[in-house]
């Protein structure tokens, strides 16, 4: 038989085992040769802490109480696990990408960087913990009192062994966690210590259960036989419970501090999720796989009366297998202390970073201020910290006697640390949550958590019978466990039900009425997109922040050696000249998220806040009082009065630039109509007057009929270089108007005969020479040649089989105007708009000009004050040709 | 063998020019005046070669001939294309319209004699 | 002579692109069943609540039915939580970090 004595050597080398790994684990990371250390499977091992003492012998005896309702704690985990591709991950990324060093921080951070909520989720973390605590030093005592029951020396004292227990884990949880302020927080040697340990548990139960089915029942056949037969050998759970508790334990997996720990804050590679998403369950699957033959084995073979949550102990011991129950006990051992060391660790970071140094640094006043070594206040509250939470466990378990069932202390404090989820997923999913909404919804979880669950637990002496029935002052709907008169079901699924259902709402509904404060808009952007953006606009100017304070800060909280390397880096990637690099923006906020690491955001921002003090402006100080003021409006008003200017200035530029593009290219098609037009009868000259040079045996007629031709290219040419003369002299403005009095009857005349001169095709005019006496003072020959372009293109081009154009004159209010209306088909629509442009020629006939005719009639009439313009809708073509009667310089 | 050269101008005293040189050559040859149409002329004439003018009435010689390599039988059929613009952006886009050879105007009778023999006899070559 | 533009083979650039589009569209909808998988799992667990217990007149289901029952739904969702992870792990492995892959992974 193993004795007392025994045991604790194997408690003390087991524990000395530990460290070694420990400490080997931080030697080899250290020299960066630790690469397995950061290794999925690590990851995965550590994970396990979630199977704590509390499931190592408390499933065994929840199952001999209530048969399958045990694996719930452990369905809910794998539930969570295998959506880690769209919650975990994010949850990973977030804590990654922000530095995160506790799930309090998390929420703080994501709600703005708010301290007040740190302080509640670390109250929140603390009170859920000590009930867990109390329920690793329980489940110890338990097992150490099995031992010593069976020996003979009687030195056993349950009272003192619980403060042994504890004083050992305190001190056990000290030298792991705090023996260096770790940058990012990681601890390569508890991670991997904890490893070991789940390896050391999952090996003893499964002993345990291979012994048992085996062993004692003899094969799968016979133990499924026996469990059938036992009683609780028939499905029967309570419904509620079953989701209730599913729900919870998956809920209390993501916001546990010590799961949060080593799942977020712990975690190296995001990739490692991929791995643990199934060999996590698959751990947890293993770790439940012989719960229920263990716990129909222990029915059968032991006394009725014996406790069940320790079947695991006692089965192998009344078998007579002292070293399978030594092996169990190392088992259930390895889980108390894993659990308690990472939750002590994770605990302690919470309440120094969020209570202790805002604390401190509030009763630090003015600048020069952070004095002292950070270091050590910091380390220095955290070990306080983990020996103030042993010292709650402690007291816990001596004021509840020990006296419930593990797994419902355990299932306590999954309800509490539940209220945090809320708050938690809606800050990753939803933008809309607030600070506000986010406080409302946890005081309303963590109240009805306390007065539904904590307090009637607790016992009499804190809430008294009386209560429990009648309600508080007799008032019956607010019965602690039928709470809104909802009688009748299980107190836990009662608390679930309404703490979280109305935690959620209070959070919503809040958070939709309250408005968020610019720095909470930022981080929720930040947090609900983290995939988008993993960098992060958070805004210190530095302008006048010193430099050297910012050193001897970081100093004083990274240690010296990593300070100077970080500071040093900052300074290369700056440019490199000295040692310490300007306090840009972005150097002061990778500065604070590398002391977030150590110290937490809150605290961190504060921290550089004092140093780059008054003179800094952040983000969120230059919105604030932006907010407050009618500064912003005025200056968004400015803003916007300035952004219309400029977009007016580039619509201005940019109409130039078209306009430019537009004349460049009507410069181009102008220079190629010209060519063109230039070079077409060079063409034929130059043929057949090379035909005639070079052909001999030319008939006479041939070569009069090819003379002519060139003759006429010839006159063409010369007609279209006097038109471009024509054409630019008008242009440039530099033409002479010669003035001259006359009838318009007198200048129609003139033109009507010079344009029919030599006509081929006959062309009936008509005229109603009443209205036509006008007198015009103005440059009669220009005028005239207006009038025959137009009456020799209808000439030219009308096309009906008796052409006549009507001429019509008016004198409308001191303007002449003339009509020329035709009997042809008219210009078609689409070519009405151009027929005023150089070159532009309507029909196919070529030999009449070169299309410049109405542009020089266009220029011309311009130049005399007057227009020119196509009539549509006449019937057939319709120019008409407007002027003053009397010329006036003013219009030019 | 009659080879036959369709002539697509629009202006009636370049078209006699051309007219006259090949016939003197040998050439029978026909003409045209529209850009509209012109595709289903050449289409329907199957001659040895075309000229072609850049600037006709209707659609634009380019246009005539992207369209013209369009059809099937239609990418080797050699081209000698006629511009009076004389701009160099022409030259390029007629290259990219699959032009065979691109002459100025005004040229010399020799210079075309020469591209149309050329391109005859690489045509019936190949 | 000149060659069109338009006759050049196009065929296997288009074949190329609809191949990659199969290929997202295969990682999109591998990311659905994915995020449906845990949806999966809370049926499945949720499944004997509707088990006839002792309290109806049916004869109640032997427990150890019940453990084969929840212990074989364990064992599939572990295998396909695997089988995701694979999957994951080789297409991560192709386009590493790239915006898209994150796009699609939300």
């Amino acid at each position: 038989m193993a004795t007392l004595n025994v045991l604790i050597l194997v408690c003390l080398g087991y524990v000395v085992l530990l460290f070694g790994v420990a400490f080997a684990a931080d030697r080899l990371a250290a020299a960066g040769r630790g690469r397995w250390l950061r290794s999925p499977l690590i990851y995965t091992l550590s994970l396990s802490i979630y199977c704590t003492a509390w499931t190592f012998y408390g499933a065994v005896g929840n199952a001999a109480r209530s048969g399958l309702e045990f694996v719930t704690i452990y369905i809910g985990p794998t539930l969570v696990m295998i959506s880690w591709w769209w919650g975990l991950r994010k949850l990973v990324r977030v804590g990654r990408s922000q530095r995160v060093t506790s799930i309090a921080d998390l929420v703080s951070s994501r709600y703005g960087k708010s301290n007040t909520l740190a302080i509640c989720v670390t109250i929140l973390a603390v009170l859920g913990g000590t009930p867990y605590i109390a329920l690793q030093l329980q489940s110890i005592t338990l097992s150490f009192s099995i031992f010593a029951e069976a020996d003979p020396s009687g030195l056993y004292r349950e009272g003192s062994s619980v403060f042994w227990v504890a004083a050992g884990l305190a001190v056990f949880a000290i030298l792991f966690g705090t023996r260096n302020l770790d940058v990012n927080e990681r601890h390569h040697g508890v991670v991997t210590a904890i490893a070991v340990e789940s390896v050391v548990k999952l090996f003893a139960l499964l002993a345990v259960g291979i012994f048992v089915v085996w062993g004692v029942a003899g094969g799968i056949g016979p133990i499924m036989d026996r469990i059938d037969a036992s009683e609780i050998g028939q499905w029967q759970v309570d419904g509620g419970r079953w989701t209730a508790i599913t729900f919870l334990s998956a809920a209390a997996f993501v916001c546990l501090p010590r799961m949060f720990q080593v799942m977020v804050v712990e975690n190296d590679d995001e990739g490692h999720l991929r791995t643990a998403a199934w060999a996590f369950p698959l751990y947890l699957l293993l770790m439940s796989l012989f719960v229920i033959p263990i716990a129909v084995v222990g029915l059968d073979l032991l006394p009725a009366g014996s406790n069940p949550d320790l079947f695991v102990l006692t089965v192998p011991l009344s078998q007579g297998n002292d070293w399978l129950a030594m092996l169990s006990f190392i088992g259930g051992f390895s889980s108390a202390t894993s659990m308690v060391i990472v939750t002590a660790m994770a605990l302690s970071t919470m309440v120094s970073n969020h209570l202790v140094m805002p604390i401190w640094l509030s009763m630090q006043e003015s600048k020069s201020s952070v004095s002292g070594d950070v270091r050590t206040i910091v380390l220095l509250a955290r070990r306080i910290s983990i020996a103030v939470i042993m010292c709650l466990g402690f007291f816990y378990y001596r004021l509840s006697g020990g006296g419930a069932a593990l797994a419902s202390i355990g299932l306590v404090a999954f309800a509490g640390i539940s209220q945090i989820l809320p708050a938690l997923v809606g800050g990753l999913f939803w933008r809309g949550a607030t600070r506000t909404g986010a406080l409302a919804g946890l005081s309303v979880g963590f109240g009805l958590w306390i007065y539904t669950l904590l307090l009637p637990g607790m016992g009499g002496w804190v809430m008294p019978e009386t209560v429990l029935q009648n309600g508080p002052f007799g008032i019956g709907w607010l019965r602690p466990q039928a709470m809104f008169g909802l009688e009748g079901i299980d107190p836990m699924t009662h608390t679930v039900l309404w703490s979280l259902a109305l935690n959620t709402i209070a959070f919503c509904v809040t958070s939709l009425l309250s408005f968020p404060s610019p720095l909470e808009r930022l981080q929720g952007a930040q947090f609900v997109n983290v995939f988008d953006h993993s960098v992060a606009p958070r805004g210190w100017s530095g302008s006048v922040a010193q430099s050297e304070d910012l050193m001897i800060m970081t100093q004083r909280i990274l240690g010296a050696a990593p300070a100077q390397e970080f500071f040093q880096l900052e300074a290369e990637k700056q440019g490199g000249r000295g040692r310490l690099p300007e306090p840009t923006p972005g150097f002061l906020e990778r500065l604070e998220r590398e002391l977030s690491g150590s110290v937490g955001a809150a605290t961190a921002h504060a921290m550089i806040g004092q140093i780059v003090g008054g003179s800094s402006v952040s983000v969120e100080d230059l919105l604030a009082v932006a907010d407050e003021s009618a500064q912003l409006l005025e200056y968004s008003g400015q803003l916007e009065a300035k952004s219309a200017e400029l977009s007016r200035t580039a619509r201005q530029l940019r109409d130039a630039n078209a306009k430019l593009t537009q004349i460049s290219m009507q410069k181009d098609a102008f220079l190629g109509q010209v060519s063109h037009e230039l070079r077409t009868p060079m063409t034929s000259i130059r043929a057949f007057s090379e035909i005639m040079r070079d052909t001999e045996e030319l008939s006479p007629e041939e070569k009069t009929r090819y003379a002519a031709i060139i003759h006429d290219e010839a006159l063409r040419l010369t007609r279209l270089l006097d038109d471009l003369l024509d054409l630019s002299v008008l242009e440039s403005g530099q033409v002479s108007l010669n003035m001259g009095e006359a009838t318009l009857h007198a200048v129609l005349d003139r033109a009507s005969s010079t344009a029919l001169a030599g006509a081929e095709r006959p062309l009936k005019i008509k005229r109603t020479k009443v209205s036509e006496r006008i007198s015009l003072h103005t440059d009669l020959d220009r005028l005239g040649q207006v009038f025959i372009n137009v009456i020799s293109n209808a000439q030219k081009y009308c096309d009906a089989a008796e052409p006549v154009l009507t001429i019509t004159a008016h004198d409308v209010g001191g303007q002449a105007v003339v009509d020329f209306v035709d009997n042809g088909s008219g210009i078609p629509p689409e070519a009405q708009s151009m027929v005023f442009e150089k070159f532009a020629r309507v029909g196919i006939d070529k030999a009449g000009g070169a299309g410049l005719g109405l542009a020089i009639c266009d220029e011309i009439m311009q130049r005399l004050g007057g227009e020119i313009s196509y009539l549509p809708g006449q019937g057939g073509a319709a120019f008409r040709v407007s002027l003053p009667l009397a010329y006036r310089q003013a219009a030019q | 063998m009659s080879r036959k050269v369709l002539l697509i101008e629009d202006e009636p005293n370049i078209t006699e020019a051309i007219r006259f040189l090949l016939t003197r050559e040998g050439w029978q040859v026909e003409t045209h005046a529209e850009g509209t149409d012109a595709v289903q002329v050449i289409l329907a004439a199957e001659p040895d070669l075309v000229i072609l003018d850049v600037m006709l009435p209707g659609k634009s010689g380019m246009d005539v001939l992207r369209d013209l390599r369009e059809h099937e039988n239609m990418a080797r059929l050699p081209v000698l294309m006629l511009t009076a613009r004389g701009q160099s952006r022409d030259r390029e886009m007629a290259e990219n319209a699959g032009v065979s050879r691109f002459m100025t105007k005004p040229f010399s009778n020799s210079e075309v004699l020469t591209a149309v023999r050329d391109l005859h006899a690489q045509a019936s070559q190949s | 002579m000149t060659t069109d533009p338009g006759d050049e083979p196009r065929p296997s650039v288009a074949r190329q692109s609809l191949f990659l589009e199969r290929q997202s569209y295969r990682r999109r909808r591998l990311a659905d069943a994915a995020r449906l998988l845990p949806f999966l799992g809370a049926a499945l667990i949720a499944l004997p609540l509707l088990w006839p217990d002792g309290s109806s007149d049916e004869a109640p289901v032997p427990l150890s039915s019940a453990i084969y029952y929840i212990f074989i739904c364990w064992v599939g969702l572990i295998l396909c939580s695997f089988l995701f992870g694979l999957a994951a792990r080789r297409m991560s492995g192709r386009e590493d970090t790239g915006p898209e892959t994150e796009k699609w992974q939300r």
